[in-house]
């Protein structure tokens, strides 16, 4: 307790009227430690990020400090001015945030907004900040710091910002460092990249750093203690490996047991005929081009050839920029491949032309990523779901008791169907979506990054459905995620691509026990918490049903 | 991919859409009621038929239709824009002496508005919700919402009638015979109630957006960023916020810059303003197709003009453009 460097005390932050709580935080106690890395874990609305954002002062307008302390140095820095707050921001306390991609001003070299924070507090020269930015640029292990500096927001990939956001805080070595999420919207790679970055720096500086995160399997990785948030609550707070091994509340093992783990399924039968056959696909992207200037080329799928027997699923994993959408793209055919067959059902959806594609459309169908954007907002729920079979010949009556039985069979029930998107949760809101792929009576469907945006608790319930979905109904799908957790748990084999090429085919005990290639190894070593996911899943199996 | 290699292509593509108007034109011509030659004629005042045939002969129209249009479009390209029967002058002639008094009427506007617009929609942005910013808005809005002929003729009223403060129309004071100096401060006076009403209109054009778009940016992560670096608010809203928030403010710039030849016609014809605005308005009155052509086609070059220079300026400010590759 001693060595506490900010402790608080009863934090409670008032919501503005008309929330759907009145506070976004209430009664939060807790301390910091030098040297320590604390996570604070919680699923979207449990507070965690307005409790940093409030000791950085940089609550959202409306937003305020309703009551409660929080000392640093000998001075509450939720009472300070905002002249002595901006001289504690950057200097002080240091913030990265989630969005690498949009937290950097993108007409600004790297090195001018490193140099900045020099400049807001007023130290050195100008050629001295420049300096400085160049040697934090070569602390956070940027390549080619020269150019790096040099280098606007746009030209660096979202690792190589998140480090600069790094570089950034560290500017004025902090006593604290505010982590919000820094890895979520990065691949597993890169994310294991910057956890050890995050660690190394830890241990460099001693300095303390408040990591928020809703990933257990990060809070396995790095964290010394746990605080687990629930609905503005502390709900558990322990040493790491006390909490992650034996959860108090039940709330935190939910989130625990919610996690997808290492456990895999047995094997499905399979049955002939395939439900889709991709034949040496090749789908080239070129940019560019004009009139003075040749295009660049990039073999987005590059000689495909996999097959989904009917009733099987199968997972389609890989990074960002690997393929892996492109190619659920063009088996529905929203890209037209350069070469190469699809057969669903024996018909090639590569080679058809528009009105023959939009008869045979209904065979293959997508569940898309961001169930917010992915229904029209001005439709109500019915007909985002019978528009569709009403344009294949389907009388409306029936398509729209069909529509009913699928909102009762995803779980939302009949009622539903009157209602508009925006009265429904994300989870709710992905039901839909999958009720939606299903009014088609698809022959596959093509799940593409469809729970990424969830909630794990929500996760798993989506993952249940699906589950229990393709039993009744035998579906077939591809199933397409940067998650090598969540496609171990639902799927029969596994897909790995790089760079538009499949590296690794086969079942998915195989794949994730025994890979045989040095990239899909690599891939499953940056999983966070790999380690104690398998030791865990093992734990569970064991252990009597 | 360099900054010259682009303003290469788009004169490029310039040349071409300059050449596909003039063709346009030349089809234009020959759409309107009855030949060339009957209007000349017309305009001339005798319609005999031995007259007309001089005027066939005499312009080419006896020519197969695709020499003609060669003719035409050489034409063009060497700046030979025809003769207006109407002001017994060149119509390349009438236009290069109203070109002047236009660009200067509309720049001034220009620049007016562009400056003012942005300083009171920062000024309201900084100060959202507060009283001053209402203020700021409404007075927009008011500016806005009242016609240009209207806000010119109060002008007049105000400023040249009853205060007697600044001349109500023309260039210059007729007849002076002031130069140098002098000259330039009497045709000064004479600009600044054109200007002024004409670049109000915009001013609040360019405020509105402004601000919208300042408060727009000040929601960005980076901003957050930016506090959290420790960065002071002017310092913020400086940097960050306006640089960004600028970006659609340079667009319709661009916009309203291609405008700046046929857009003043209203302003022009209060202040009897002797520019390509109301030589357009007279010129459609009188039936005058050479002119007209020859103001569109001026206004269309300029029109591409300005677009290329927006370009460049984008690229300037957001080095995301045509950095892609």
């Amino acid at each position: 307790m001693s060595n506490a460097i900010l402790s608080i005390h009863d934090l409670t932050i008032d919501l503005p009227r008309g929330a759907d709580r009145p506070h976004a935080v209430e009664d939060v106690s807790f301390d910091l430690n030098t040297g320590e890395i604390l996570c604070v874990v919680g699923e979207s609305g449990s507070g965690k990020s307005m409790t940093a954002n409030a000791l950085m002062g940089l609550l959202p307008d409306g937003v305020t400090v309703g009551k409660g302390r929080a000392m640093f140095d000998g001075a509450d820095v939720l009472t300070l001015s905002e002249v002595k707050k901006q001289a504690m921001r950057g200097a002080r306390i240091g913030m990265i945030f989630q969005e690498p991609m949009t937290a950097l001003n993108p007409l600004m070299r790297i090195g001018e907004q490193i140099a900045e924070v020099f400049e807001a507090h007023k130290l050195h020269t100008r050629a001295e900040r420049r300096a400085r930015a160049l040697a934090l640029v070569k602390e956070v292990g940027l390549p080619d710091p020269e150019k790096i500096v040099r280098a606007y927001p746009f030209q660096l990939s979202g690792g190589q910002r998140q480090r600069a956001m790094i570089a950034m805080a560290l500017a004025l070595e902090p006593e604290i460092l505010i982590a919000d999420e820094p890895t979520t919207a990065l691949d597993v790679t890169t994310q294991a990249q910057i956890l050890r970055l995050i660690l190394a720096l830890r241990d460099d500086r001693g300095m303390a750093v408040m990591f928020i995160t809703h990933d257990f399997g990060v809070v396995a990785e790095i964290a010394d203690r746990v605080i687990v948030m629930r609905h503005g609550l502390i709900v558990e707070a322990g040493m790491a490996q006390q909490v992650l091994e034996s959860p108090q509340h039940d709330y935190t093992r939910a989130l625990l047991d919610a996690i997808p783990t290492g456990k895999v399924p047995e094997l499905a039968a399979v049955h002939a005929p395939p439900a889709l056959e991709i034949r040496n696909l090749n789908k080239i992207y070129r940019t560019g081009g004009g009139l003075f200037r040749t295009g660049r080329e990039v073999r987005a799928v590059n000689d495909v050839t996999l097959t989904i027997a009917k009733g099987e699923v199968v997972g389609l994993v890989g990074e960002s920029g690997s393929g892996k959408s492109t190619l659920g793209r063009a088996v529905v055919r929203l890209v037209t491949p350069d070469s190469g067959q699809v057969l669903v059902g024996g018909v090639d959806l590569a080679a058809l032309d528009t009105a023959e594609l939009r008869k045979q459309r209904h065979r293959v169908q997508m569940v898309f990523q961001d169930p917010y954007a992915s229904l029209n907002p001005r439709h109500r729920v019915l007909r985002s779901l019978s528009d569709g079979p009403i344009a294949k010949g389907v009388p409306k009556a029936q398509a729209n008791a069909r529509a009913r039985e699928l909102l009762d069979i995803v779980g939302l029930g009949a009622d539903a169907a009157t209602r508009f998107p925006h009265e429904f949760s994300g989870g709710q809101r992905q039901r839909i979506g999958i009720a939606r792929a299903l009014a088609m009576d698809p022959e596959l469907i093509i799940a593409d990054e469809a729970v990424s945006a969830l909630d794990v608790s929500i996760q798993a319930q989506v993952l249940e459905l699906l589950a229990e979905l393709r039993r009744k109904m035998g579906l077939s799908i591809l199933f397409i995620t940067h998650d090598l957790r969540v496609a171990a748990q639902v799927c029969d084999r596994i897909a790995v691509m790089q760079h538009g090429r499949l590296v690794e085919v086969g079942a998915v005990r195989d794949v994730f026990h025994s890979p045989k290639e040095t990239y899909t190894r690599e891939l499953l070593a940056a999983v966070p918490g790999a380690k104690w996911a398998v030791d865990t899943a093992v734990t569970k199996q064991g252990a009597p049903a | 991919m360099s900054l010259i290699s682009t303003i290469l292509g788009r004169l490029v593509k310039a040349v071409i859409t300059l050449l596909a108007i003039a063709v346009l034109n030349f089809f234009l011509i020959h759409a309107a009621p009855g030949d060339p030659a009957a209007v000349l004629a017309g305009e001339a005042g005798a319609a005999d038929p031995l007259f007309i045939e001089q005027l066939r002969a005499r312009f080419g129209l006896d020519q197969p239709f695709h020499i003609q249009l060669w003719t035409y479009v050489k034409n063009v390209m060497m700046l030979d824009l025809g003769y207006s029967f109407r002001q017994g002058a060149p119509v390349i002639e009438l236009i290069a002496d109203r070109l002047p008094a236009t660009l200067l009427l509309t720049l001034s506007a220009f620049v007016i508005s562009l400056s003012l617009g942005i300083a009171l929609g920062v000024a309201a942005a900084a100060r959202v919700g507060r009283v001053s910013d209402s203020l700021l808005t409404t007075l927009a809005l008011l500016f806005y919402a009242t016609p240009l002929y209207w806000a010119a003729l109060m002008a007049v009223l105000v400023f040249s009638v009853q205060l007697g403060w600044l001349p109500g129309f023309g260039y210059e004071t007729v007849g002076s015979g002031y130069s140098g100096l002098a000259r330039a401060w009497d045709i000064l006076q004479h600009l600044i109630l054109p200007a002024m009403t004409l670049g109000l209109f915009f001013m609040a054009v360019y405020m509105r957006m402004t601000r919208a778009s300042m408060l727009e940016v000040s929601q960005m992560d980076f901003v957050k960023t930016a506090r959290a670096k420790g960065l002071s608010g002017p310092v913020i809203r400086r940097r960050h916020i306006l640089r960004n928030a600028l970006l659609p403010v340079v667009t319709l710039a661009g916009l309203q810059a291609g405008q700046l030849i046929g857009g003043a016609v209203l302003t022009e014809t209060v202040f009897a303003w002797p520019g390509i605005g109301r030589l357009m308005f007279e010129s459609l009155g009188a039936r005058d197709y050479n002119t007209i052509l020859g103001v569109f086609l001026v206004s269309a070059a300029m029109v591409i003009l300005f677009n290329i220079l927006t370009d460049i300026v984008y690229r300037i400010v957001d080095p995301r453009i045509g950095a892609k590759t």
